[in-house]
């Protein structure tokens, strides 16, 4: 009994569990000690996420971009990489989808992949300057991301106020044409037949109606899967991991590193690039605004490809809690004036548990070593 | 045009100085083989702290000193999750620059009655020469904040402690082979605990300057990248005070050319303008630099009696 209480107590998923829990234990005692009640507070957070299927379906919608740059950073480590450059390559997917979405007006069928592939296409390249700069001149992967992170921000800037695609007396661009739009019933739930039949269905009313409802997400789990597949399951997978774990040892087998670092970066830019052209397709405003700073996209998914353990699967379930606690944060600081930045506070530390409670499998490793030397006294 | 070059020393030098303590930080954390990712979050907590401090005390340099107290703090965080828990060092540093700006932000707010702002401090960091001396001539825009001083200060102490005493021999050592000072009786651990720690005081000093000498007040948005741009600078640098102190003024040179060229003839977008610091140096890192490595044991936590 007690060999399979520590053995479940080693797996990955009750580490992380336990890092959640004192995550929050930790941010209810910031919130006790600077005065706000934390049972009450504790309450709000659950009851703004399932309080109404409203506010399920947006949580979910809003963890696509999250899981996606979450997976990209995942992916990038998997192979050794670093990929601190997933927000520039959100922001610069987001700046191409909203410039091929403006200027092409084809049919759905046509114009939607289009826009999400230009967008993917673009986060791909700036995770390929990476990786080529990585292997060609050894330019630490840090370095780069950190200035293009940057640059695809000015270039977010410079496209959002150009004459060309610049909406007169706002931050942003036009929205892009609604046959981009990978919204789902959009016409038809405005309609007046739509209107007519959702408002004798409360649940279906608030689910379709209320929010920016589509189908992203579901897209969003099966990459994850074809990702998980991609890594364990095939010889390319196998080869990046070698590559992670040991260069040199995958250099005497063979396999070419300097290669594979820049395949890792480019998927790990097409699956952050993805993530943008989501977030411009199926959510509004449709279309980009001047930033002061990072919106943290990309910096998100640092956190949840951390606290998942960089498991493809798990990035599903932590990008689920990311954005779930995002969500809460802002009606925290609507209901009972607290900062909404407890919930940054509450997802550092949780970080900060999943980086130290590694030592938790160490240490019952000694302990069952200490007894078994006992009992063989 | 000699005041254009002023000016452009000028800014060099003030933009420079918060991000040379930061990245002289980070040099020291990952000379002794603890990788310090989270300046960013030291350098947003110092800033807080300073203007805080510097605020209700109406003492600059008593918020300079809690600036450099609370990164070292938090730097204590991360010195206990990388060394005793042997945590992985990216993971623990990148929570650190969670907590950092949150805590500072909400701390903002618990202070300031729900202000994202704090008030501004009554008296900021002095500059090295009176102002009212300079006043009329074309040196006015030509005045150097102390923390410039300070800052190269800080580099000359930390080159000359790093390579000219026992104890930055030590310190080289616990980050290239912790084994090997571990069997002459020198403690890894003790020496990665007063590493990490000074490194986060650098860098809450370097928050602590932004906020108390070039800005006089916090903002969410006053340490807006500085730290990661100090990250940036470490790697540049080659893991040198030197390097990392030139990559530094690269930076701040550039962000003066910003201000000259934005305040010149030429018709630029402003954004296009703002994209040349970060575009000069890949292009200097692509011409100049080239393969860079870190301090071998640099990331990988160690344990007594392992080979």
């Amino acid at each position: 009994m007690k060999h399979r209480i520590i053995k479940f107590l080693k797996t990955p998923f009750a580490c992380t569990f336990m890092a959640v829990f004192f995550g929050f234990m930790v941010a209810c005692g910031i919130l006790l000690v600077t005065g706000y009640s934390a049972s009450y507070s504790m309450a709000i957070i659950f009851n703004s996420i399932f309080a109404r299927p409203k506010f399920i379906i947006n949580v979910i919608l809003k963890s696509v971009p999250v899981i996606l740059t979450g997976l990209s950073v995942a992916f990038a480590f998997k192979s050794g990489l670093f990929n601190i450059g997933a927000e520039g390559q959100y922001i610069i997917s987001t700046v191409v989808s909203v410039i091929t979405g403006i200027i092409f007006d084809f049919h759905p069928v046509i114009q939607i992949p289009l826009v999400i592939i230009s967008g993917m296409l673009a986060g791909a390249l700036l995770g390929s300057i990476v990786g080529y700069l990585k292997s060609k001149f050894g330019i630490h992967e840090v370095l780069t991301s950190i200035m293009l992170n940057w640059i695809a921000l000015y270039t977010c800037n410079y496209v959002s106020m150009c004459e060309r695609f610049h909406k007169p007396d706002s931050d942003g661009t036009y929205m892009i044409n609604p046959s981009g739009y990978t919204l789902v019933l959009n016409n038809w739930k405005f309609s007046e037949s739509g209107r007519e039949f959702l408002k004798h269905n409360f649940i279906l009313n608030d689910i379709i109606l209320k929010t920016d409802f589509n189908l992203n997400f579901i897209f969003c789990v099966i990459i994850c899967v074809l990702v998980w597949f991609l890594i364990y399951k095939t010889k390319k997978g196998y080869e990046l991991r070698v590559s992670g774990l040991n260069p040199d040892a995958a250099r005497n087998a063979g396999i070419n590193v300097e290669r594979n670092i820049i395949f890792t970066m480019v998927i790990s830019g097409l699956l952050s690039g993805l993530a943008g052209a989501f977030t411009v397709t199926g959510t509004s405003s449709h279309n980009i605004q001047t930033l002061s700073m990072f919106e943290n996209y990309g910096f998100n998914g640092l956190s949840v490809a951390l606290i998942s353990g960089s498991s493809p699967i798990g990035c599903i379930f932590a990008g689920l809690l990311f954005s779930g606690l995002l969500y809460a944060g802002q009606s925290l600081q609507y209901k009972i004036g607290a900062p909404s930045e407890i919930i940054n506070i509450l997802i550092g530390v949780i970080v900060f548990f999943v980086a130290i409670i590694r030592i938790v499998p160490i240490l019952l490793n000694k302990y069952l070593e200490r007894e078994e030397n006992l009992n063989v006294k | 045009m000699l005041s254009n070059i002023l000016i452009a020393i000028s800014i060099t030098l003030m933009y420079s100085a918060p991000l040379t303590l930061a990245a002289i930080g980070g040099v020291i954390s990952e000379k002794c083989g603890v990788v310090n990712i989270g300046i960013e979050g030291m350098m947003s907590i110092g800033a807080l702290a300073g203007a805080t401090v510097g605020y209700f005390t109406g003492n600059a340099w008593l918020g300079l000193l809690c600036a450099g107290i609370s990164g070292g703090l938090l730097a204590l965080l991360h010195a206990i999750a990388s060394i005793n828990f042997r945590a992985d060092q990216t993971v623990s540093g990148l929570a650190i620059n969670l907590i950092g700006p949150g805590l500072a932000i909400f701390l903002s707010k618990y202070f300031f009655d729900g202000a994202a702002l704090s008030l501004p401090v009554p008296s900021k960091l002095p500059k090295i020469i009176n102002t009212k001396l300079l006043q009329d001539t074309k040196f006015a825009n030509f005045n150097i904040d102390i923390s410039v001083i300070l800052a190269l200060i800080i580099v000359l102490l930390t080159w000359f402690i790093m390579y000219k005493t026992k104890w930055g021999l030590r310190v080289r050592a616990t980050g290239e082979h912790p084994a090997a000072v571990d069997t002459l009786g020198v403690s890894v651990y003790k020496i990665r605990y007063f590493c990490v720690i000074i490194s986060g005081i650098l860098a809450g000093l370097g928050g602590g300057t932004v906020t108390l000498a070039i800005i006089s007040q916090f903002t969410p948005t006053a340490i807006s990248g500085q730290g990661f741009i100090a990250l940036a600078a470490v790697i540049f640098g080659k893991w040198r005070p030197f390097g990392a102190y030139f990559a530094c003024l690269l930076f701040g040179f550039s962000q003066a050319l910003v201000v000259i060229l934005g305040g010149g003839e030429i018709n630029i977008s402003s954004s296009i303008l703002a994209m040349i610091p970060y575009v000069l140096t890949i292009i200097v890192l692509i011409l100049f630099v080239g393969r860079s490595s870190a301090p071998k044991a640099s990331g990988i936590p160690y344990e007594k009696g392992s080979r």
